[in-house]
């Protein structure tokens, strides 16, 4: 992909200053209806949706105490894998968005709430919230894009070590809740340099996060096979399964959410001065859905609807399904494309892309213009009338961003 | 012992470590919610209507529930269209029942969305959140000689829990009670029937046809007025007038009452108000006390009796100004404090920022 600024064929080049605030007003619409009528029974899916992983981590756990059989074994395998995923999509992800606080029940509030994750909830939310929700798909801002380990734009240079992206990325799928907290940790740039390693913030997080990670893993792989007694090996199997399916799951979900072809990514500085409306359209554009049933919503933590999603982030998750028609028409109406498609599509289309970035471009990206670059939103005809977003003049993205 | 409280330790950091990051009381949850004696709770066993817009709920209590004190109120925490909203209600039952069940009364209160909606949808294995016990309205030891209570409306609810479960010990009861109609009098039969048994002296107030009570006619009713301890609970107006007239009589020492709604004299200027932790930011108006604007926006904030008794909502002040809604009193933080407030009687007196 290249950041919108730069494209031949601007997607937004249609849409007037006014069509954009147009569209914050319709969104902002669609939202306070979902506010105002949050109650009873959404409060009523997230307890059952909890409930039932509960019983069924219980039940799993229960069947692989005897995984020396193997089918207890597959079972006990296949049960809490779905409990695992469930745990950190529907229940983690969604509670630590805030999504579930005005509930006001102390049990399943964002700041309250801890996950079956390697990065502690409190650092996964700044990362997460703070900077993946607001910069979303900026390039050198958003690190979700590519993780800050893989070329993710043409007009990032390439080097030699990009030809193992492939590689990399299926090594991260596999250890994906570690490569989250290093991610949330900023490792890469923490560890860079002596001062940074020894900064006494650094080290309280890295501490957290490695007694988190202790934690974790001596409940997977020392407590529960020690009470599985002569299964110990096989509940450990089973246990190193259910989280290496769980990384693999929500890897690939994820990558669906920004990654497909159809999604636009944006320059640093084309985000300065961004009105409700803008910052709007960065979200519609910059995410992809996954279409599929109501199950394959819920396992995915219904980041299926990611365009639902990163336009509301605090709204139930149950709701997005409701608000998508509505959605997609307004992406029509304003002759805006809607991404998504199937699961297997979606993530061979984002690998397809992962492998195509590893190698060099085939033709050269455009060189950074010093004049003011086409402007994302439309000619300079109206440009007085615009808020900064379309106007400033275009950076190459490639300056801000280097592969941490 | 020892050996059996160590084995006990260990069984439950075991348990711990099999269910981190969650708690294990955390799946117990799901089965027995009584059972969490973190968490008090309490199911609704039965609903018992009293007047055309008042019900009696009977709660079966469970763990870490402690005996209260006849008067003493408790906060409810229930669920009202998916959030979780508290209010107190005075136990009317008598403390210590060996099955562990506690009486409260509710009034339904036009435009109150807790007590309408238990008086109107509380049904039998309902689930209930419950606080500790607390509140000083309540009888002495040894028990006072002379007694008077003077209610008005639901004020009888903390008044009935100590009949309820001291009239033995008072040898000389006085209740002096104002509802609007006979049949709006909540507990009327069974203060009538103690009345007929001579176990008190029983005088009932009807407003809408004998107008409100004035403190001047209580002389007439009660002459020894100011030889009795008195407890005395209703709306604000009445025990204003109350306790103006026994300060006059200079016998406030004499006087306890309880109030349901703090008193409201000023309003502060508003603001905006920053949740530091949460990092939610509300723009205040002045008038709605910081517990209920940080209530609205999602925060989890520490409650209590929400009118500036019990301390329980007390959070730290970081920086910016208050204002103290009953008396106008200004706190003001600068950079680097950390000065408590009681976020439910303080409104925004401009920009500040609370550390919750």
């Amino acid at each position: 992909m290249t950041t919108i600024q730069h494209k031949k064929h601007n997607p937004i080049a249609h849409l007037t200053p006014e069509d954009i605030e147009q569209i914050g007003i319709e969104l902002d619409a669609i939202r306070d209806e979902v506010m105002a009528s949050r109650g009873a029974r959404d409060a009523a899916y997230i307890r059952r949706v909890i409930k039932v992983q509960r019983s069924l981590e219980l039940g799993s756990r229960g069947v692989l105490l005897f995984s020396l059989f193997p089918p207890a074994w597959l079972i006990g395998t296949a049960g809490l894998s779905v409990a695992k995923i469930l745990e950190n999509m529907e229940i983690g992800h969604n509670i630590l968005h805030g999504q579930w606080d005005w509930m006001r029940d102390p049990k399943i509030h964002s700041t309250t709430w801890e996950w079956d994750h390697a990065s502690p909830a409190e650092q996964w939310k700044r990362s997460h919230n703070e900077l993946h929700h607001t910069y979303t798909n900026v390039i050198g801002r958003d690190n979700d894009l590519g993780y800050g380990i893989m070329r993710v734009d043409e007009e990032q240079p390439w080097h030699p070590l990009h030809l193992g992206q492939p590689l990399w990325n299926f090594v991260n799928a596999c250890f994906f809740e570690y490569g989250i907290a290093a991610y949330d940790l900023e490792l890469g740039e923490n560890l860079a340099t002596k001062e940074k390693r020894r900064d006494p913030k650094f080290r309280a997080a890295l501490k957290k996060v490695r007694r988190k990670i202790g934690k974790q893993v001596l409940k997977d792989y020392i407590v529960h096979p020690a009470l599985s007694g002569p299964s110990f090996l096989h509940t450990m199997a089973a246990n190193a399964v259910a989280n290496l399916i769980r990384n693999l799951w929500s890897h690939s979900v994820i990558m669906c959410g920004h990654f497909p072809s159809g999604v636009e990514t944006f320059e640093t500085t084309s985000i300065d001065g961004e009105t409700r409306g803008q910052w709007y359209l960065r979200q519609m554009l910059g995410s992809a859905n996954i279409s599929g049933s109501r199950l394959m919503h819920i396992m995915t933590g219904n980041l299926s609807h990611q365009i639902e999603h990163h336009l509301f982030p605090d709204l139930p998750s149950n709701r997005y399904a409701e608000i998508a028609p509505k959605i997609k028409d307004l992406f029509q109406r304003y002759g805006l494309s809607y991404t998504s498609g199937p699961l297997p599509k979606q993530v061979a289309s984002a690998w397809a892309k992962v492998i195509r970035l590893s190698l060099p471009n085939r033709t050269p990206v455009p060189a950074a213009p010093a004049a003011p670059a086409p402007a994302a939103v439309r000619s300079a005809a109206d440009d007085n009338r615009r808020a900064g977003w379309a106007q400033k003049p275009a950076v190459a993205a490639s300056t801000a961003h280097t592969a941490a | 012992m020892a050996v059996i409280r160590t084995l006990r330790t260990g069984a439950r950091r075991v348990a711990g470590l099999l269910t981190t990051p969650l708690l294990p009381t955390d799946y117990l949850d799901a089965i027995a919610p009584l059972r969490n004696a973190e968490v008090p709770r309490a199911r609704v066993e039965a609903v018992r209507p009293e007047t055309a817009n008042s019900a009696t709920l009977v709660l079966q209590t469970g763990r870490g529930w402690p005996r209260h004190e006849p008067g003493q109120y408790v906060r409810i925490g229930v669920d009202v269209d998916g959030v979780r909203l508290w209010r107190s209600y005075s136990v009317t039952s008598a403390p210590g029942r060996p099955d562990g069940r506690i009486t409260v009364t509710v009034n339904a209160v036009a435009g109150g969305a807790v007590s309408t909606h238990l008086v109107r949808h509380a049904r039998r294995g309902m689930l209930l959140h419950l606080d500790r016990p607390a509140g000083e309205f309540v009888l002495p030891r040894p028990r006072p000689a002379r007694t008077l209570f003077v209610t008005a409306g639901s004020g009888i609810t903390p008044v009935m829990g100590m009949l309820r479960s001291c009239l033995n010990e008072l040898a000389d009861v006085v209740v002096v009670h104002s509802a609007r109609t006979r049949e709006d009098v909540v507990f009327g039969a069974e203060l009538r029937a103690l009345a007929a048994q001579g176990r008190i002296r029983l005088v009932e107030r009807h407003t809408r046809a004998d107008g409100r009570l004035k403190p001047a006619e209580l002389t007439d009713l009660v002459p020894d007025l100011f030889e009795r301890e008195t407890w005395a609970c209703g709306p604000n107006e009445l025990l204003d007038d109350l306790t103006t007239h026994w300060a006059d009589a200079e016998a406030a020492h004499l006087l306890h009452v309880e109030r349901f709604r703090s008193a409201v004299a000023v309003s502060g200027e508003g603001g905006t108000v920053t949740f530091l932790r949460s990092g939610t930011v509300v723009e205040t108006d002045g008038t709605e006390p910081l517990l209920d604007s940080g209530e609205a926006a999602g925060v989890l904030m520490p409650s209590g009796c929400r009118m500036g008794i019990c301390f329980s909502c007390v959070l730290p002040l970081r920086e910016g100004a208050v204002r103290d809604l009953r008396d106008g009193r200004l706190t003001t933080a600068e950079p680097g404090d950390s000065i408590p407030v009681q976020t439910c009687v303080s409104a925004a007196a401009g920009p500040c920022r609370l550390d919750a």
